[in-house]
């Protein structure tokens, strides 16, 4: 009776160390943050003496993980984005054009001639002048189908052929459409990790969630607004061939042209090819830079493939324009003078050195392959962030001080047990939130402030059931003995029930609610092992040395 | 000297106005939800789409000149709100505009943002921003629905639970409970117009699972003295139960609502009605684990066949899960 194995003594005292242990950074959180942020710095930048000294702030034989600060908490921005990954369709089918005109202009003895038709931006309609050609002209284009290239959809097709009477529907299947848009996805989520990184800032969160939906979060920004000019524009470059100039914007473009405005230009309106000569993912490069007039513009590299094509084409079309075209908005337009071989080139425009520069970074991280829509965005300032920490943290403060109080007024020298358990138990939650790098939110700081609320329940179940066991005159040890015993089944189950709901919260909900969800499901799990380790470990040591013949509880 | 909440050895008759309290109960059910079919939530950003500003500045905010300066935008109903808060310092004068969802706007739009940040400057010189949120309406449908199946999940995990570790009346019993919680805490909300967000969500579920825990606490000893008094009168088995529980559900109320309160005063307005929430839900959760749970399983009637199963200890006997 009332005795615990000296191994199982060793192992609980080693699990409260260790929590302490893995806390005690969060006690000195802006020492270790400096320093974790000047190591990472070292690492990527090379030493510095300041740097160094920063490093130095923190023994490094101690653990230096912290509970990341949710953005409610330090400030920042949040943004929902949803992938259009529709965009990329009507571009592949766009792209896809010159490639069926080509392969038909062969077979034009049995299909006579070959007209692109309007339609819907995701998919192509040609008309051939003579239907009883329909079904070779569906075998060519069939024939330049390809293999659909992802998981679940090998095997398939990546384009489907109608026809009806002389006309082709081309659009893209169901399996390509589907690999279509997880590539999508993959491409978004890259570009815009590499666009924020490009600007430098700490932690930020690129989740992608559900089907065609991303998640950003950056810490320390200043706005939603900054954080959208970043990662907000497509930056999608294009080198068109120019077919005419004008002003109006519904003048009729002709088949496999459109009409695009200038940037610069109010009311000009330019007529290109639709398929681009290079696009903007053939660069390998692009610097801010001054043209000669020394206004601030792009320099930029194409890769091999791409400076080939570019060269081509200017030795091809010495005399007329060339459009360079972003996001649907001609930048400018210059006549082509000589044969470009190398592969470079300067993109001027009437931009300003921010501008400039944003564009260079734009460019280097690549395009977005679709556009995105914003479905929420948050701006948190750090002002109000640190407000809510300072009264986070009173709060728990008096929290934390008018349990002890009450415990111990209630139950004694057992209220001081639960007391240092509770202590142990706050020290555990932070130790293991920073173990898994969780994120604190306010209402994680709630959550924190409820487990030592509720906590004690464990605590107080036993003191009870021990009280109920003294009434009927067993000693004092069979009394403690099976006060623990009988309250653990209504511990175990109250507690059990509280977890399904923790868990629920964290697999349903998001961001600050995720992180109540958290602390309050670590907090479950500390409570219960500190009720029926820690605290109960205490009491037997106690009750070794003081060996008491009655007990008040 | 020991402070004690509840004397030794109560005797109460819980059930001696048991149709009382049962009347009491649905009555405020009836009246939270009729009011919530009548006017019912202030939903907050989260679930109506929109956008809140917090502003800050040093001068007093005149509402009045806010909603002026908002005016010429055209941007439909706004509305203005002063928050004031002990934590806050003499000179900081807080406010929350909320602006809804403009017509045919998916997609937020920084610019509209932009042109009410410049129009308040006007006002006020020093007005500072501290947070913007803006939720699309999108969005803001599809939250409805996850924060509602997550309820109802919650809900029906917890019967299941209760069920494998009790007996079916037994999960009626605390399901009723929970619902009769739930039904409350939104019927409040609506009733004093409180703002409903997706914080208000998660304090739902804690006061679905801290319903529980008290609850289960009292099924606990009920289902222990069902094996100890097996003849005993199920109404004064359960009396005994609740009475020689009553001493340990003061004591977890008080410490809970304790850490609580501190949080509601010094936590600061923007986690206000979220602890409301769990104060309130601590409150009626506690009196529905006797009221309600218990009155429910007396009406439903135990099984009192005990006498194939071991008299084990029940903590040590998950694998006996009809028990």
């Amino acid at each position: 009776m009332l005795q615990i194995d000296l191994w199982k003594r060793v192992v609980i005292w080693a699990v409260c160390a260790l929590g302490l242990l893995l806390a005690l950074p969060n006690a000195f959180y802006s020492k270790v943050e400096q320093q974790n942020d000047a190591l990472a710095a070292i690492e990527v930048s090379g030493n510095s003496p300041e740097r160094d000294a920063m490093a130095g702030q923190w023994p490094g034989y101690l653990p230096s993980g912290l509970v990341n600060l949710g953005l409610d908490l330090r400030g920042g921005a949040h943004l929902l984005a949803e992938v259009k990954v529709q965009d990329v369709y009507s571009a592949r089918m766009k792209a896809f054009w010159p490639e069926v005109r080509d392969a038909l202009r062969p077979e034009r003895a049995t299909i006579g001639t070959i007209r692109l038709q309007p339609s819907a931006g995701d998919e192509l309609k040609v008309r051939i002048s003579e239907p009883e050609g329909t079904a070779r002209a569906s075998e060519v284009v069939r024939g330049l189908a390809q293999q659909v290239v992802s998981l679940s959809g090998v095997g398939a097709s990546d384009i489907e052929v109608s026809s009806d009477d002389g006309v082709l529907t081309i659009r893209l299947s169901e399996a390509e459409k589907r690999a279509t848009d997880e590539r999508t996805m993959q491409q978004s989520l890259e570009i815009i990790r590499r666009r924020i990184d490009e600007v430098g800032t700490r932690e930020p969160t690129i989740q992608r969630q559900g089907t065609d939906r991303i998640l950003i979060q950056v810490p320390g920004i200043g706005s939603a607004a900054e954080l959208k000019a970043i990662i907000g524009t497509t930056a999608q470059l294009t080198f068109q061939p120019v077919v005419g100039r004008g002003s109006d914007p519904d003048a009729s473009a002709g088949l496999g042209n459109e009409i695009v405005p200038s940037l610069d230009e109010e009311g000009a309106f330019y007529t290109l090819e639709s398929a681009p000569v290079v696009t903007g993912e053939e660069l390998v490069d692009a610097q801010p830079a001054f043209d000669q007039n020394g206004r601030p513009a792009v320099n930029f590299r194409f890769n091999p493939t791409g400076a080939r094509k570019f060269g081509d084409y200017t030795a091809e079309n010495i005399g007329s324009p060339f459009a360079i075209v972003l996001d649907s908005e001609v930048i400018s337009a210059p006549v082509i003078q000589s044969h470009i071989p190398g592969g470079s080139g300067i993109i001027t425009g009437n931009f300003t050195v921010e501008e400039s520069t944003n564009l260079a970074v734009l460019l280097r991280a690549g395009a977005l392959p679709a556009g995105l829509e914003f479905l929420e965005e948050r701006t948190i300032g750090p002002e109000l962030g640190a407000d809510s920490i300072k009264a986070g943290q009173v709060a728990c403060i008096v929290a934390f001080a008018a349990v002890l109080i009450f415990m111990f007024l209630s139950y004694g020298t057992f209220g001081i047990f639960a007391n240092i358990a509770l202590i142990i138990n706050v020290g555990l939650i932070f130790g293991l939130l920073s173990m898994v790098g969780a994120t604190l939110t306010l209402p994680g700081i709630a959550g924190i402030v409820l487990t030592i609320g509720m906590a004690v329940d464990a605590n107080v179940l036993v003191f009870e059931r021990i009280r109920e066991e003294l009434k009927s005159s067993k000693g004092p040890a069979r009394a403690i003995d099976l006060g623990y015993e009988k309250a653990l089944s209504a511990i175990i189950d109250a507690n059990f029930t509280t977890f399904i709901t923790a868990v629920i919260l964290f697999v349903m909900g998001s961001g600050p609610v995720r992180g109540f969800a958290i602390t309050l499901g670590f907090g479950i799990l500390t409570s219960v092992f500190t009720a029926i380790f820690v605290t109960r470990l205490i009491v037997v040591m106690w009750f070794e040395r003081k060996r008491p013949k009655t007990l008040e509880v | 000297m020991r402070l004690r909440l509840v004397k030794q050895d109560t005797k109460f008759d819980f059930f001696s106005r048991s149709k009382m309290w049962i009347g009491l109960s649905l009555v405020l059910m009836v009246v939270g939800f009729a009011s919530f079919l009548y006017q019912g939530l202030n939903y907050g950003i989260d679930f109506k789409g929109g956008t809140t500003i917090r502003t800050e500045s040093t001068t007093p905010i005149d509402v009045g000149a806010y909603r002026d300066a908002m005016a010429p935008l055209g941007l439909g109903d706004i509305s203005i709100s002063e928050v004031f808060d002990p934590t806050f310092e003499a000179d900081q004068n807080v406010a929350m505009v909320r602006i809804e969802t403009q017509e045919g706007q998916e997609a937020v739009k920084s610019d509209l943002i932009a042109e009410v940040q410049t129009a308040l400057q006007v006002i006020a010189p020093d007005i500072k921003f501290v947070s913007v949120e803006s939720v699309g309406p999108k969005v803001s449908g599809e939250l409805i629905q996850t924060a509602a199946i997550a309820v109802i999940l919650a809900i029906a995990a917890v019967l299941i639970y209760i069920w494998l570790r009790f007996e079916w009346q037994f999960a009626l019993g605390a399901v009723a409970a929970l619902v009769h919680d739930v039904i409350l805490t939104i019927g409040i909300f609506s009733a004093l117009q409180i703002k409903f967000d997706l914080a208000i969500i998660a304090a739902l579920l804690t006061i679905v699972g801290y319903s529980l825990n008290d609850t289960v606490v009292v099924f606990d000893r009920v289902r222990e003295n069902l094996r100890k008094y097996k003849k005993k009168d199920l109404k004064e088995l359960l009396n005994i139960s609740i009475n020689e529980t009553l001493s340990r559900t003061f004591m977890t109320s008080v410490t809970t609502l304790l850490a609580l309160i501190a949080l509601f005063v010094l936590g600061g307005d923007v986690i206000r009605g979220f602890v409301f929430a769990m104060i309130w839900g601590v409150i009626v959760g506690t009196y529905s684990s006797i009221f309600v749970a218990s009155a429910i399983l007396l009406f439903l009637g135990v099984k009192r066949d005990w006498t194939n199963k071991p008299d084990a200890n029940a903590g040590t006997q998950f694998a006996n899960i009809d028990a």
